[in-house]
């Protein structure tokens, strides 16, 4: 089914491998991302207030005291979007190694031992790619129960597939090879061929997936909590944070401040992953499309 | 497959790509029942009481009652008998009722398909323009500022989530310009043009309202921007890319060498070898219009599949939420498999595969 579309995906983007000016894309969602994650790391250290600290000031348009205004039960928007930062980055960080993991295993195995372990693995995957991601992690999410660790979860079950399917790939060309044959008959055993001839070589596209899927799991995280189906109230999450701006949307600073926290942390990943994917391997040009 | 005399009959690359057809067919078919499977088990983990939900206080304390309610339902079957029955009722049409409307899920999908459709048909058609210009124009003015500016534009297209553009786009258009209307498809009061299509601009041009039309059409327009936003920039990146992989070919170099205009090279010359590579990502742009309109149409309250999907979910309404589901990826199935088709046609080289 959507295997073509996938091979198309993995065709090689004619012309230069790395033009210079890619490079400031590098550095800049470099930046970016460390900036979140220091932002993350030390928030009750740069938070003006306390993020759930209820004033009797809602409502108030961005001034000194409040850079980013407060929302409508007086809370400072900046000091939410700070400890928002606590929510999404970690998060995404921790289920896209998650789905890279698991999906990597599943693809490993498939590659490895081939026949009906690839067939069962590979039509698992097909089932799962048979849905947007949207719609089978709102039902997975809402099937666990509302709240942030089952949304994470559903996020897991529609993102390890693409793991599965291109570690599998790359085991079972990487296999073919002549120097993984030479090292099996110079009487190599399976698992140090593995490790040593075949893991590097899935290791770097890998690592360029899980990037740009960083910046769809930010993408995904926010906005099941932006349906309701991921954080609770009152806790500062940026998703969540916009849902409410939406529902006062006179008072523009409550939902545009997060909304701009969301964007510029999946900029500086897809930035990364984008630079990355040039660095690594020219060849699986993946592109940060799908969310 | 194809006995002998017909295949001698027939040229070859037809019969290839019959089998190709058939193959993937097979596999739709296959794919089809395994979604099933999915959306059954997914229902049946779905913590709600049925017998609480349906019956009442007295009724649910009552032993044989709850047996009596479980028969006809089938729910006191095991769960393979279940999936037959679910089975059963599915290619009878039937996708139960809705707990939370008490209409037919399938009535339901009709009302709200239509405006989804139309929704999404406007948004993929300004993607697409926009979308194959920007990505032709990146290819042709390769690391010139240009490129550098569109991708950097396009990178963060796919960055910016729907859902806040789409505050920020109805907070500027409508609340602070006042050009555009807020909410639904058509004005407060105002009568949608008679039934065809469900697409209500089509409906009020066939039916020669033009009043009408303008006005479904203006409330559409902020809606289909939106949700074109990330589509623009999937597509400006895999146009570009497939630009590239023809632009240095030696044909092109034989256009341009006897002379013709540019425009002619890359229209007739570039874009024709180009598109059918884009072709390959309408899965994915369709998906990407599903997911920007579970989260787009709750802002702009737009009556479609999106909003329906999604108020199933957070109510654990489950024949809604198994019947939307299904529909949704049988859909998306299917736009894959015309898409693998059509790639086939195109490129002969796929159906060996």
């Amino acid at each position: 089914m959507s295997t073509l579309a996938f091979r198309m995906r993995a065709r090689r983007r004619g012309g230069t491998t790395r033009p210079a000016w890619r490079q400031p894309l590098a550095v800049a969602g470099g930046v970016i991302a460390i900036a979140w994650l220091v932002v993350a790391i030390f928030a009750p250290f740069i938070a003006p207030h306390d993020p759930l600290a209820q004033t009797f000031t809602p409502a108030q348009s961005p001034s000194g005291a409040h850079l980013f205004g407060t929302d409508e039960l007086g809370r400072d928007v900046l000091s939410r979007v700070i400890y928002g930062a606590r929510v999404s980055v970690p998060i995404a960080l921790l289920l896209v190694s998650l789905a890279a993991l698991i999906g990597g295993l599943v693809g490993g195995l498939a590659g490895y031992f081939r026949g009906i372990v690839d067939g069962i693995s590979m039509r698992t995957v097909d089932l799962v790619f048979a849905f947007p991601p949207i719609i089978l992690a709102m039902v997975v999410a809402a099937v666990l129960g509302r709240g942030l660790r089952n949304a994470a979860l559903a996020i897991v079950v529609v993102a390890w597939p693409s793991y599965a399917r291109v570690v599998r790939g790359l085991v079972l060309s990487v296999g073919d090879t002549e120097y993984v044959e030479s090292a099996r008959l110079l009487g190599a055993s399976a698992r140090r061929t593995l490790f040593r001839d075949v893991l590097p070589n899935v290791a770097g596209p890998v690592f360029v997936l899980a990037t740009l899927d960083l910046a769809n799991a930010i993408l995904l995280l926010s906005g099941l909590s932006f349906l309701g189906l991921g954080a609770q109230p009152p806790q500062a999450e940026w998703g969540s944070m916009v849902a409410n701006g939406a529902q006062y949307f006179q008072w523009w600073w409550m939902g545009t401040f997060p909304g701009l926290a969301i964007f510029t942390a999946v900029l500086a990943f897809n930035f990364l992953g984008d630079s990355l994917r040039d660095f690594f391997d020219p060849q699986t040009s993946w592109g940060g499309d799908e969310r | 497959m194809v006995d002998a005399p017909r295949a001698r009959r027939r040229p070859r690359p037809s019969s290839s790509f019959l089998r190709f057809l058939l193959r993937r067919l097979a596999a739709l078919v296959l794919l089809a029942v395994g979604i099933t499977l999915v959306v059954f088990v997914l229902t049946q983990l779905v913590p709600s009481n049925a017998v609480a939900t349906n019956l009442g206080e007295q009724a649910a304390a009552d032993p044989a009652a709850v047996a009596a309610f479980k028969a006809h339902y089938g729910l006191d079957k095991p769960l393979p008998v279940r999936y037959w029955l679910y089975l059963r009722h599915l290619l009878q049409g039937d996708l139960g009722q809705s707990s939370l409307t008490h209409d037919a899920v399938t009535h339901d999908l009709g009302q709200f398909i239509p405006a989804t459709a139309e929704l999404a048909l406007y948004s993929i058609v300004i993607a697409a323009f926009f979308g194959i210009t920007f990505g032709v124009i990146a290819a042709m003015r390769r690391n010139r500022p240009t490129d550098h500016v569109l991708r950097v534009v396009s990178l963060g297209g796919i960055s910016m989530p729907t859902f806040w553009i789409a505050l920020v786009a109805l907070y500027v258009g409508f609340f602070k310009l006042g050009w555009f209307p807020g909410a639904d498809r058509l004005d407060p009061g105002v009568l949608p043009p008679p039934h065809k299509s469900g697409l209500y601009t089509i409906d009020a041009l066939l039916g020669g309202q033009w009043g009408l039309f303008a006005q479904a059409l203006h409330h559409l327009v902020l809606p289909a921007l939106v949700l074109a936003a990330f589509n623009v920039s999937l597509l400006t990146r895999y146009t570009r890319s497939a630009v590239l992989e023809v632009v240095g070919n030696d044909y092109v170099r034989a256009g341009r060498a006897k002379g013709l205009p540019e425009r002619v090279v890359v229209r007739r010359y570039i874009l024709r070898a180009a598109l059918p590579a884009v072709v390959t990502v309408l899965g994915l742009v369709f998906a990407n219009v599903l997911t920007g309109a579970v989260l787009v149409e709750k802002i702009f309250s737009w009556p479609g599949i999106g909003q329906y999907a999604y108020q199933a979910a957070v109510n654990l309404d489950v024949p809604a939420i198994a019947g939307v589901s299904l529909f949704v990826a049988v859909v998306y199935i299917t736009v894959n498999f015309i898409v693998d088709i059509l790639y086939g046609l195109i490129d002969p080289r796929i159906r060996v595969r």
